[in-house]
Parts: structure tokens; sequence; C-alpha cells
């Protein structure tokens, strides 16, 4: 057999295209926050640091940015319950209807965000009475974060060993002792990594927030403000850049947290989060 | 107890962890969902007067109805439980017992509503005689589409576009990466869709502007004398964003299919003389197809929601049904007419996904 590169170099040159292609606003973003020029384009200006110096000097973004960590931090805690309790109870047993009940958890993955927005905003202001206000962003954010905070907590309930839990039990400990002291640690790197995909997911969630924010300005929803006025663009992409650099540092931990743990469990690596 | 009952020890205990996402999911979804429902129903015109039940009912009496719809919604969960403990006998009937009061609730609130404002499917026929939505007319001389089959037209082709080029990718980690760099690779691939989705389509703005990066350097190398226009402000600016966005969500689960394959198949029909693209058609493509089923779902049924990418990249004619929603909703404060498109916009898109697999049956049964 020839060796796998000599194959299909083809298929090789393909794959490089299409990270660029991936990759190409990701690459761009700093390169324009630090030109020093007002127009987004080739040839760059000069280096400059004055972009990222504006953001300093805004309020309006300092609320926008305050918001936006609040709700991000409440989501990330409630879909991380939400998902620990639907990922223990998926993995753990057979009943009926089970297919049905965990569909209809996963179900906001795959429903159009619009519909999403519009059924959450008739729910609050028709039924509720309630005008739109940070803590319904926050309900809808937990509701669109739990299904992808269930998958990646199914990986770590999934390859837990069942009869761990029962020994500790049988020895002694209560149900909430023997899931404290011996469940819970097991799929630790797996919560903290739903916590940090759920908050990164809501810091960037606009399509819904922008329906339910009411007077409440998120940062999607002020960055979106923007977009009318070219000469706001370089702050944008200073903004973008720190919170792509911000993503990143926080997807590298989830990563790391997430092998760590499947290397506690003793066992092979299945791919990433989704 | 345990072996003739419905639900097993095990899994009464798992279905109580499941309860609480659940209920949190009904509450959120199915609730409001049904809201959609009796709004569109409601007469046409009437959109802009105020709030659920405040027409019909003295307020005190419209907060207590509100606070135990909410009461009861958190509550379900232990109903559940209460119901799922007991034995078999009069199950059902318990069950009818705690779940009465929700439907009467629902259809009470549901009635009084309608009554309040008026019951018609003047929203219904607006959708569909409202040459926008879905009809179409003829404007300066040339046919414009309604809405909703363009923006279904979009939709399969941003699929066709993300799950064709997403297709050699998945194959190449799959079948050419080294087994310790799989999941490097898929680490990466998922990397852009982590990164902010405004930015992201802010960059490609500026990617595909008049004097933007794809111009500058094709005029800058010699390529072409005039800037193109064709990549900015239309359906094609739109397919690129969106094609780029959702690239992850095709590449994943064709890589989870191919990963599936066991690779002595291949071999077996190389041995048994068939050339190497014949071995791709005969035994790859074939069992990588529930990968490509969801693929094309996955991309294809949250596309249509999207908004933000037609108003910013789309330009005036690149405007989407979700645009029309959303305008209706914040801007023309209209939510009957807008509940009823987002509801035929959903059957559309179930429609046209159900159509697929139909489809996809029937040929994989004639192969």
């Amino acid at each position: 057999m020839k060796p796998p590169s000599m194959k299909f170099p083809a298929l090789r040159i393909y794959a490089i295209i299409y990270l660029l292609f991936l990759f190409a606003p990701i690459i761009l973003l700093p390169i324009f926050a630090f030109n020093e020029g007002k127009i987004i384009a080739f040839p760059l200006t000069g280096f400059s640091t004055r972009w990222f110096e504006t953001l300093w000097e805004r309020p309006s973004l300092h609320s926008a940015v305050q918001s936006s960590l609040i709700i991000a931090v409440l989501t990330s805690i409630f879909a991380t319950i939400f998902g620990i309790f639907a990922a223990r109870g998926g993995a753990m047993a057979n009943f009926p209807f089970k297919g049905g009940i965990i569909g209809f958890i996963m179900l906001p993955l795959v429903l159009p965000e619009i519909i999403l927005a519009v059924a959450l905003l008739v729910l609050v202001t028709k039924v509720l009475g309630l005008a739109p206000n940070l803590y319904t962003i926050v309900l809808a954010h937990t509701l669109m974060c739990t299904p992808y905070a269930t998958s990646v907590l199914n990986g770590a309930f999934a390859n837990l060993d069942a009869s761990l839990e029962e020994a500790a039990m049988d020895l002694g400990e209560s149900r909430w002792g023997a899931f404290r002291l011996v469940t819970l640690p097991l799929v630790m790197p797996g919560i903290i990594s739903a916590m940090l995909i759920s908050f990164i997911i809501s810091l960037d969630e606009f399509i819904v927030a922008f329906f339910l924010s009411g007077n409440v300005t998120t940062l999607p929803v002020y960055i979106y403000g923007l977009r009318r006025q070219s000469d706001q663009l370089p702050i944008i992409m200073a903004l973008g850049t720190i919170l792509v650099a911000l993503s990143i540092i926080l997807l590298v931990a989830a990563e790391i947290l997430r092998r760590r743990g499947l290397r506690r469990a003793g066992l092979e690596d299945a791919g990433g989060f989704l | 107890m345990a072996a003739g009952g419905f639900i097993s020890d095990d899994g009464r205990r798992a279905l109580r962890s499941l309860l609480p996402p659940f209920v949190y999911a009904v509450f959120l979804m199915a609730i409001p969902l049904a809201t959609v429902v009796v709004v569109s129903f409601q007469i046409r015109g009437a959109a802009a007067s105020g709030e659920w039940l405040d027409g019909a009912l003295p307020p005190p009496v419209a907060i207590a109805l509100r606070v135990m719809v909410l009461l009861y919604a958190v509550t379900l969960p232990f109903a559940f439980v209460l119901v799922a403990r007991g034995g078999n006998a009069g199950r059902i009937s318990r069950f009818l017992l705690l779940a009465a009061p929700l439907w009467v609730a629902a259809l009470w609130l549901s009635w009084s509503y309608l009554a309040t404002l008026g019951f018609g499917f003047g929203n219904y026929a607006s959708v569909f005689t409202d040459p926008i939505n879905i009809r179409g007319a003829v404007r300066g001389g040339s046919w414009l589409p309604g809405l909703l089959p363009r923006s279904l037209f979009v939709s399969v082709a941003v699929t066709a576009a993300t799950v064709i080029l997403a297709y050699p990718i998945a194959y190449f980690i799959s079948f050419r990466v080294a087994p310790e760099n799989k999941s490097l690779w898929i680490f990466l691939i998922t990397i852009p869709f982590w990164t902010s989705y405004l930015i992201r389509i802010f960059l490609w703005k500026v990617i595909l502007g008049y004097s933007g990066v794809v111009n500058t350097a094709l005029t800058g190398l010699g390529i072409i004398d005039e800037p193109l226009t064709f990549i900015l402000y239309n359906v094609n600016a739109v397919i690129i964003t969106l094609a780029h966005a959702y690239a992850p969500f095709a590449i994943l689960p064709i890589y989870v299919a191919l990963e599936k394959i066991d690779r002595s198949l291949k071999e077996a029909a190389r041995d048994l003389g068939e050339n190497r693209l014949h071995t791709f058609l005969r035994v790859t493509l074939p069992l990588s197809v529930p990968g490509i089923v969801a693929a094309v779902l996955i991309v294809f049924i949250p596309t249509i929601g999207d908004y933000v990418t037609p108003e910013l990249v789309g330009g005036s004619g690149g405007l989407l049904i979700a645009n029309r929603i959303q305008a209706l909703f914040l801007q023309v404060n209209d939510p009957g007419l807008g509940s009823a498109l987002s509801l035929v916009t959903m059957a559309a898109v179930g429609i046209v996904a159900g159509l697929f697999m139909l489809s996809l049956r029937r040929w994989l049964k004639r192969a």
C-alpha cells in the first residue's frame, strides 16, 4: 500500500483551501483591528491600537458587556443544571417515550431561531404580561443552550459505569451522597465544559436576544446597532478581536477538560462537542 | 413490583431526572408555540391591541390566572413523579386529573383572548393572498417571487453548497488523516463556529465588498480590471456567508457516519476488482447516507430562521421570509399576521424536509 499522503494529494490541497475559507474571517479580524486607517480595506495604513483605546471610552458598550455577562453566567449555570438532569436521565435507563422526551429537549437545536424568538416574545408579552427584560433573555438562552449542554454531558454520563454509584450506595452512602462523592467528580470536566460552551453561545446569541431585549442592550445587540455607521467598523473589529480571543481561550480550556475527562474515564476520544 | 410495572425502578429514577429539563422545554416551547397558534387566529387588524385577557377580565383575575399558569408549570414535575410512583391502576385517570387544570386554563386563556379580539382566518388568508409572502408578483417588468418560495430556494442552495463542500473534508479526515490527529482536525473545524456570529457576518461584508479583500486582491494581481459586484448585497453573498456559518454542522454528522464504515468493506470491493471511483459510489457513499441526511436537515431547517445575514449582506433584493416575520413583530406590530406567517413557514420547512426524506428513501430502495 502507498503511504496515505501519496494517495490523493488533491484531497489534501482541497482540505487546506477549505480551512482557509473557514478561517478567513478570523485571520482578517486582528489585521483590521490593528490597522491605523478608518476604511476597512487593503492596503493597510500602519499599526495602531487606537481602536482598542476607544473601546474604553464608551459607557453604553460597558453596560452592554455587563448585561451580556450576567445573562451568559446565569444561562450557563441553568443550562448545565438542566443538562445534568437530562444527560443522567437519558444515560441511565430505558423507560417509555424516552426517545420522544429527549427529542423534545433537543428540539431547540433544530428549530428555526426566528420561530423560537417569535414564540417566546408572544409568551412573555401576551401570556405573562411582562415587558421583555434581562431575565426573559436568560430564560430563552437557557432553553437554547440546554441541548448543547446535554450533548456535552451525554458523553460524560454515557461513559460512566452505573455500578459505581450502586456500589457506593451498598457501602452505606445515601443516594445524594453517592452522586456527590462518586458521580460528580467523574463528570466534573464535562460539567465545566458544558458551562463554558453555554457561556459562549449565550454571549454570542443575537436573533432571540434582539426580540426579547426590550430596554436591555446585550453585546451583540449593541454591535448590530452599529451596522449602518461605516466609521464604527474598525471599533467592531477591535471588539471582535477581543471576543474571538476570549472564545478561543475558553474553547481550548473546554477541549482540554473534555479530553482529561475522557482520559479519567479511560476512554477513546470520539471527537468534538457536537 | 418492578417486573410487571409500566416503568421499571431504574426507569422511574431516570424519568425523574429528565423531568426538570422536559418541563422547562414544555413551558418554554410547547406553551409558546400553542400561543402562537392562538394569536394567528385572531381577527385581521386586531393586532395592535394590548395584552392577553386584559380586555375581557378584571385585572386581579387576569393576574391570578397568570400566577396559576406559572405555578402549574413549576409544580408539574412533582405531579408527574407522584403519578409515576403509584401502581398501574388508575394511573391514567390520575394523570388526566392532574393535567386537567392546565388544559382548562389553556382553553380558557385562548378562548377569552380570541373572544376579546375576535376570531378569524384573516391572517392566513393574508399570508396566502398577499403577493409579497408566497404568490409573488410582476414588478418593473420582471417576475418577483414571493418571500417564502425564495427563502426555501435559498435554504436549499445553502444546504446543497454546504453539504457538497463539506463531504470531501469529512472524507479526508475520516480516511486520510492519521487517527491520532483526527480530533485536532475536528477541533480546528469547530473553532470558526464558536466565534462571534455578528462579527463573522460583518467580516464577510468586508471580504466580499466593492473595495473588499477579494476585489482588491484580484485587481491587484491583475486578474480582473473592474471590481466584482455580484458577490455582495445579493443572494450569492447570503449563500456564501451561511455556507461558512453552517460548515461544522455539515461536516460532523458526515464524519461520524464515515467513521462507522467498516474499513474492510472498501478493501473487499477493491479486491473484487472495483476501481476507486466505483468503490466510493457503491460502498462508501451509500453507507454514509445517514450522515448526509443529518447534515442536510441540520443545515436546512435553521437557515430559514436567520434574518441577520440577509439583512447585512443580502441587500434590498436579498431579504427573506425571516426578515418579514421580524418586521411584522417588531416594526409593523402585527403579531397575528406574523404568527400565521411563522406557522406557515414552519409547515413549509417540514414539508420540504419530508419530501426530501421520502424521495431519498425511494431512491435508496431502488439502488
